[in-house]
């Protein structure tokens, strides 16, 4: 059931486009070059209107069906007739009467529910609403079609928006998208675990998980202690959820420290205990000269983890493992955090009450959450860097809010993870390899709105990365596009790299072979992601502030379908510009000591230090 | 073409001759002496001292601190650490009249005192027989100092208790305040007199002269009458010595005691803007009515015969209100220690929210965008009134201002709106700011605060087109409290002249000069100023005054005339023979547009602001801001900056703004190095003071903290909800330069 409140809709990222392009062209015109390179960016993946008005389609998308006089009820400008299409990729909305032209462009995938809002008035309109992943709600009302035997282009929406319910393919599949640089390419494990220098004397590559054999949801490479052997991994596996046994994730590169990562323990109620589980942590813990103890960071409350007893999981005793000592770090389920984004929809989309503006997102508890797992990354990071210490991460199945821990501690620790390209293999190795299930819980193609598995854990997990650059904004090579695209691009289903639930499962439905990966698009493209603030601290540890008055609400994600709340200029234009400027002086000096070095030359000779390109400019003059 | 904002501001500086000779300002470099004594102002004088005294480390939760001596002079309490601080000489950004450990006696705010562990609020009755084991002092600008004085000598401790209570938190008179035994030294006089005629040639407009008032008529082309009747308060001492009155205006003294419409700024269609103390029209007074009619009318003459009122007292919150939002909301920020921190951080928004202080800001805001929708969109004149007219009139007509013109966001031009609204315009610091310490609560309030931090929103949302910093807004909030400067120790122009007589060292010859807060060098070197100027700012394109001025044609008033019953006042006559219908529809105009809104102010404005919107963005035009839940802020640099569990080691915008006045320096080097090639030619080569004009170069910004350029962090032990103990990594860092691309390293040679 639709709310009437909430339902609502959409700035199209089109207009927002017009919009921003006129502004720059206005005052500074010597100042538009510089910008529009900016704006680049956003012609990528939306559909610009041509010169026609006509739509471009992506290579092998099709129109599936068109209708006229459509209303769209946008909450910001209220009712807009325009035309509808609807294709096997997109749905597209152009308004027919309003200048400047507005538009909605949006992925199928972005929806999660579509449904008729009530029945057919007497003047025979329909009314749907549209329900996003992408926190905004859009509603349409059209008139019933005359022909009742011919179908409303909402049901040919409705089986294009949700193609694994209707038993069709997503349309990554389809998609053929040549890219310069092949994005399936750039995360290869064992080069990954070679920069960090593994295997080295107590760590091996074990391929006991080669066939996935040992754990479904795991990779084929595994790195663990040298002392464990295969066949006890094969017994750890029994004694940890899902068999998802204790592996390496990270080590630091001088104190040896290691970030492991695994799924509960299945202790039950009665206690049990696998000689070979403990066995396996004091070898972590003896990997690493540095520290007598080792870490195991519980990522839920402890309440929860006593609960999950009764199931026959848990956590580790501190009887059972000497030496290590259990730490929770109280971050809630995967139910809460949905219902955490629910309310915090209800208070961004559409409109926000500014009075109790504070006090409602308080309610909403998101950044409180924001706040926890950040907490409980740092402390993992700390206890690493400024401990020395080994750490074992886990929370129940090991795949959400652990990937959240490690993935952000890693950021953190490592300096790597911080740029374009190892932020991708941060998320092709904590995230993609080690079975965060996507397709779960972001429900790819399904129209089960309702299913439980559904989290925004991923979403969560990209917002704290977010948090860190608003913290250390030279730190990141990548800027806020990145994430916004990464986002956007996990419920669009255009690529591959976000498909299925597990490594085993992608190679089972030949993922790479048949879809484009994300990453071919945004390595092809790399300089609109580049932050231009960004400066290389190889050997810096970032530790955030994770008090709540430091977060903020990510409003250019959040409440970026609201016009109100649109950005000014950024201070990265600013920055750009300011490159750019110093690379035309740069350009200029040269060229004119180019020429008076051209002209000493043949002047006189007995100046000295004949000037070549390499000098710099100041030597001649200063 | 792209300009470089703080470049053109910076060359036109002269060199700054201290009046602080360098022995006054050294810091304690001598080996420790067993006696330490603070480095003494001109005019300071030592009460009492105590030692040993321990001051607790503010970011430890432990009872650790370090030992010292603590002072009280008639400036401030001062403490002198035993050990042998290193950090004073490396401050990049120091202020040369106090320093970290030093509070400045008005800055004082609240003394809480623990007798056995309970902690009470020292009062001036509190203080005669027992002193507590732990003295904390709130200040002003937010910081909290903890000493403990069980290591002393019990009369010692005593006598320092008492003094700095006494000193502290008694009602005095206003000749005690520091400012004038400071400038009262005759060869502080001298410096001063010969400072303040320096200034006046370049710098902030004081408009405390005729001529000032008559160039910013002229500036704005305002069309109205310049009062110099009043240069010896003969009309009223709540008013400014020169002022400006709308031109149909007749005498003034048979107004008297009445108040009338005093102009503010011209919007360049020709309509204005005028404010007055004026009691609220409620008043069935038909004398007062009458008068009110009159005031009106003559607004209403300024400019096509429409105007609006706005009784600013009746939409906006009082200034008890806003006390009591202040009061409530600046307690989130007073830390005392780390459990406090985070338990606070807990209800952090819901507890921001009802504090009520983001919303009067908010309200503040909206009522400034209505009155530029007026003058803007519709062409009105505006008078905004209220009882004193000095209050929130000035926080309403300052903010306007700001959104219309872009001179008042340079440096200067914001300077010299404090001073023609605020200093020249009678707002009642002294009562207001509280620096004398009275019991009379009523009259206090933070209104100035109010006025900055809604500038601040605008700084925040519009970066380019200020060409002052946060950092810049966040001293003058400090400097509010600073009792060297004359600035802000007055109610009234007429208060400031009859106290400055008074207390002239050199007899009847001249009244007494302390230096103005716009005379930086007094508080900081060269290279610390560089800090108030925005390296994001976008300056001026020449030509567009140009545009301004064609933006004015004739025929433009006639599209934007309100309604055509109306013709432009061609003769004198013509007022009285319309008066009276005139009287009739201005009523209905003023009803209709104010009255009518209270019930949804937003929604007017909302319109107004969108439109803007969708028109290109104009860093020298018309500035709106947005005003939405999440658009309105806390001023994170002023009330953060000394609470170490936020402070962001190697980040925060100092990081962004490190890079960016990086980047500008090397971008000025360069065009420096454009312009000698091209005058390369000539034999001799110009060699300008190159560095001088170099923007601060920060080392390794990787050691700074978010709290940059305020607090300074240090080693802090590991905590266990934010760890942090990796300061090591952090400080081994190459220098930035070096991390840069070939640009960089002729940057190093220079």
């Amino acid at each position: 059931m639709e709310k009437s409140g909430s339902v609502d809709s959409v700035e199209s990222l089109c207009s927002s486009t017009t919009t921003r392009s006129d502004r720059s062209s206005g005052t500074r015109v010597s100042d538009t070059e510089l910008r529009s390179k900016g704006r680049a960016i956003e012609k990528v993946l939306q559909c610009k209107y041509t010169s026609k008005g006509e739509l471009p389609l992506l290579p092998e998308e099709l129109v599936q069906d068109s209708a006229k006089d459509v209303t769209y009820i946008c909450p910001f400008v209220g009712p807009v007739r325009g035309s509808l299409t609807v294709t096997n990729y997109r749905l597209f909305f152009r308004c027919t009467d309003r200048e400047p032209v507005f538009g909605l462009d949006l992925p199928l995938g972005v929806l999660s529910r579509v449904e008729k809002i009530g029945a057919a008035t007497s003047r025979g309109d329909v009314s749907y609403g549209l329900a996003c992943k992408d926190m905004r709600n859009l509603r349409f009302v059209h008139k019933e079609p005359e022909d009742s035997l011919k179908k409303s282009v909402f049901e040919v929406l409705m089986k294009f928006a949700f193609p694994v319910s209707n038993n069709m393919s997503l349309f990554a599949f389809e998609y053929k998208q040549v890219f310069p640089e092949n994005g399936w390419r750039v995360y290869d494990p064992l080069a990954e675990y070679k920069r960090q220098g593994l295997p080295k004397e107590s760590w091996r590559i074990s391929k006991v998980n080669d066939h996935y054999e040992l754990c479904d949801s795991y990779p084929a490479a595994l790195v663990v202690p040298v002392t464990i052997t295969d066949e006890e991994l094969r017994r750890i596996s029994s004694f940890r959820a899902k068999g998802r046994i204790p592996v390496l994730s990270w080590i630091h590169p001088e104190s040896q420290a290691a970030v492991v990562r695994a799924s509960q323990p299945m202790v039950g109620q009665n206690g049990r205990r696998c000689k070979e589980d403990e066995k396996l942590l004091q070898a972590i813990m003896d990997a690493n000269a540095q520290s007598h103890k080792i870490f195991i960071f519980d990522a839920r409350p402890s309440v929860n983890a006593a609960a999950n007893k009764m199931k026959g999981g848990g956590y580790e005793s501190e009887d059972a493992y000497q030496n290590a000592e259990l730490v929770f770090l109280d971050i809630h389920n995967i139910h809460v955090m949905r219902e955490s984004q629910r309310k915090l929809k209800e208070v961004v989309y559409p409109n926000i009450e500014d009075s109790h503006w504070l006090s409602n997102l308080e309610s909403t508890h998101w950044l409180e959450h924001i706040k926890l797992i950040l907490a409980g990354a740092l402390r993992i990071a700390d206890k690493v860097e400024s401990g020395k210490t080994s750490v074992v991460v886990h929370c129940s199945d090991g795949w959400d809010r652990t990937p959240q821990l490690t993935s952000l501690a890693l950021i953190m620790l490592d300096s790597h993870y911080r740029t374009i390209r190892g932020f991708q293999i941060l998320l092709e190795k904590e995230w993609l390899s080690f079975g965060h299930r996507f397709q779960q819980r972001v429900g790819h193609g399904d129209k089960n709105h309702t299913d439980a598995d559904r989290s925004p854990i991923f979403l969560q997990f990209i917002d704290c990365v977010w948090q860190m650059t608003r913290q250390f904004p030279a730190a990141f090579e990548f800027n806020e596009y990145f994430l916004i695209t990464i986002l956007d691009q996990l419920y669009s289903c255009l690529f591959g790299t976000f498909l299925c639930n597990s490594e085993q499962q992608r190679l089972k439905e030949e993922v790479p072979k048949h879809t484009v990966s994300l990453w071919s698009f945004v390595n092809s493209q790399l300089e609109e992601f580049v932050n231009p603030l960004y400066v290389h601290y190889p050997s810096h540890v970032l530790f955030p502030t994770v008090g709540i008055r430091h977060l903020q609400l990510w409003v250019t994600y959040y409440i970026r379908w609201n016009p109100r709340m649109r950005p000014q200029e950024p201070v990265h234009q600013r920055y750009k510009e300011l490159l750019a400027k110093r690379a035309e002086l740069q350009k200029r000096v040269e060229e004119l000591q180019r020429e008076a070095a051209n002209r000493t030359a043949s002047s006189s000779s007995e100046r000295a230090g004949s000037p070549t390109r390499s000098i710099t400019p100041v030597q001649t003059f200063v | 073409m792209l300009s470089l904002g703080s470049v053109g501001a910076k060359s036109t500086k002269p060199s700054f001759v201290s009046y602080v000779t360098p022995e006054e300002i050294k810091l304690e470099k001598e080996p420790p002496k067993i006696e330490k004594h603070p480095d003494l102002l001109p005019g300071e004088v030592e009460f009492c001292c105590a030692n040993p005294i321990l001051k607790y480390t503010q970011d430890d939760m432990s009872q650790r601190g370090i030992f010292g001596t603590l002072f009280c002079t008639n400036f401030r309490v001062t403490f002198i650490s035993d050990e042998k601080s290193q950090e004073e000489t490396t401050k990049t950004f120091k202020n040369k009249l106090y320093g970290e450990n030093d509070i400045p006696l008005m800055c004082v705010d609240h003394i809480y005192g623990v007798y056995d562990e309970k902690k009470k609020l020292i009062t001036g009755g509190l203080v005669k027989n027992k002193y507590p084991s732990k003295m904390i002092i709130h200040c002003k600008d937010l910081r909290v100092f903890q000493f403990c004085l069980t290591f002393t000598k019990e009369e010692d401790a005593k006598k320092i208790f008492q003094g700095i209570a006494h000193h502290c938190l008694e009602e005095r008179s206003l000749k005690c305040v520091f400012a004038f035994s400071y400038s009262g030294t005759p060869k502080m006089q001298r410096k001063c007199i010969i400072l303040d005629k320096m200034q006046r040639k370049w710098e902030t407009i004081l408009f405390d002269s005729p001529e000032d008032w008559t160039q910013e008529m002229k500036r704005t082309r305002a069309n109205c009458r310049l009062v110099t009747e009043n240069e010896n308060f003969e009309l009223s001492q709540r008013l400014p010595k020169y002022f400006v009155i709308p031109s149909a205006l007749g005498d003034l003294f048979s107004y008297q005691g009445k108040g009338f419409p005093i102009w503010c700024w011209s919007h360049h269609s020709g309509c204005a803007l005028f404010k007055a103390s004026l009691p609220p029209v409620t008043q069935e007074d038909g004398d007062f009515q009458k008068h009110l009619d009159i005031m009106l009318n003559a607004v209403a003459h300024n400019y096509l015969y429409s105007a609006k009122t706005e009784d600013l007292s009746e939409s906006l919150p009082t200034i008890q209100d806003i006390q009591q939002s202040y009061n409530k909301f600046k307690q989130f920020f007073l830390i005392e220690n780390s459990t406090d921190f985070w338990l606070s951080d807990v209800k952090w928004f819901s507890s921001l929210e009802s504090s009520g202080w983001l919303d009067i800001i908010r309200q503040c805001l909206q009522k400034a965008v209505e009155v530029v929708e007026c003058l803007e969109k519709d062409n009105t004149n505006v008078l905004i009134t209220e009882e004193e007219g000095t209050d929130l009139c000035c926080v309403i007509s300052s903010l306007v201002q700001i959104m219309l013109d872009p001179y008042y966001r340079t440096l200067m031009g914001f300077q010299s709106l404090v001073q023609k609204e605020w200093v020249a315009g009678c707002h009642a610091f002294l009562d207001r700011c509280n620096h004398l310490h009275q019991k009379d609560k009523e009259c206090h309030s933070p209104v100035f605060l109010l006025f900055l931090e809604c500038v601040w929103q605008l700084v925040q949302q519009h970066s380019p087109a200020f060409q002052f910093s946060e950092t810049y807004l966040t001293v003058l909030s400090d400097s509010v409290d600073v009792p060297v400067f004359s600035t802000f120790l007055f109610n009234s122009a007429h208060h400031r002249e009859s106290v400055m007589k008074a207390e002239s060292p050199l007899a009847q010859s001249s009244p007494l000069s302390c230096p103005t807060v716009w005379d930086w060098s007094v508080q900081f070197d060269s290279k610390a100023q560089n800090f108030f100027f925005n390296p994001l700012y976008s300056e001026k394109v020449k030509h567009e005054k140009a545009v301004r001025k064609a933006h004015k044609p004739k025929h433009q008033r006639q599209l934007s005339l309100p309604s055509t019953a109306f013709k432009p006042p061609s003769k004198k006559g013509f007022f009285k023979d319309e008066t009276d219908s005139l009287k009739k529809i201005l009523r209905v105009k003023r009803l209709s547009r104010w009255m009518g809104s209270p019930d949804s102010p937003a929604a007017t404005t909302r319109g107004f602001y969108e439109s803007w919107k969708q028109r290109p963005l104009d860093y020298h035009g018309l500035l709106l801001p947005c005003l939405d839940g999440p658009a309105v802020r806390v001023w994170m640099q002023r009330y953060l900056r000394w609470i170490p569990e936020v402070h962001i080691m190697g980040g925060g915008s100092v990081a962004v703004m490190t890079k960016l006045m990086e980047l500008l320096s090397q971008v000025q080097d360069l065009k420096r190095v454009l312009e000698q090639r091209d005058s390369s030619q000539a034999v001799k080569l110009d060699h300008r003071p190159y560095i001088q004009h170099r923007l601060l170069s920060f080392g390794s910004s990787g050691r700074l903290s978010s709290s940059f350029p305020f607090a300074y962090s240090r080693n802090r032990s590991f905590k266990p909800i934010i760890p942090t103990g990796l300061m090591q990594s952090l400080m081994v860092t190459d220098s930035l330069a070096s991390q840069e691309d070939e640009a960089s390293s002729f940057v190093s040679l220079v």
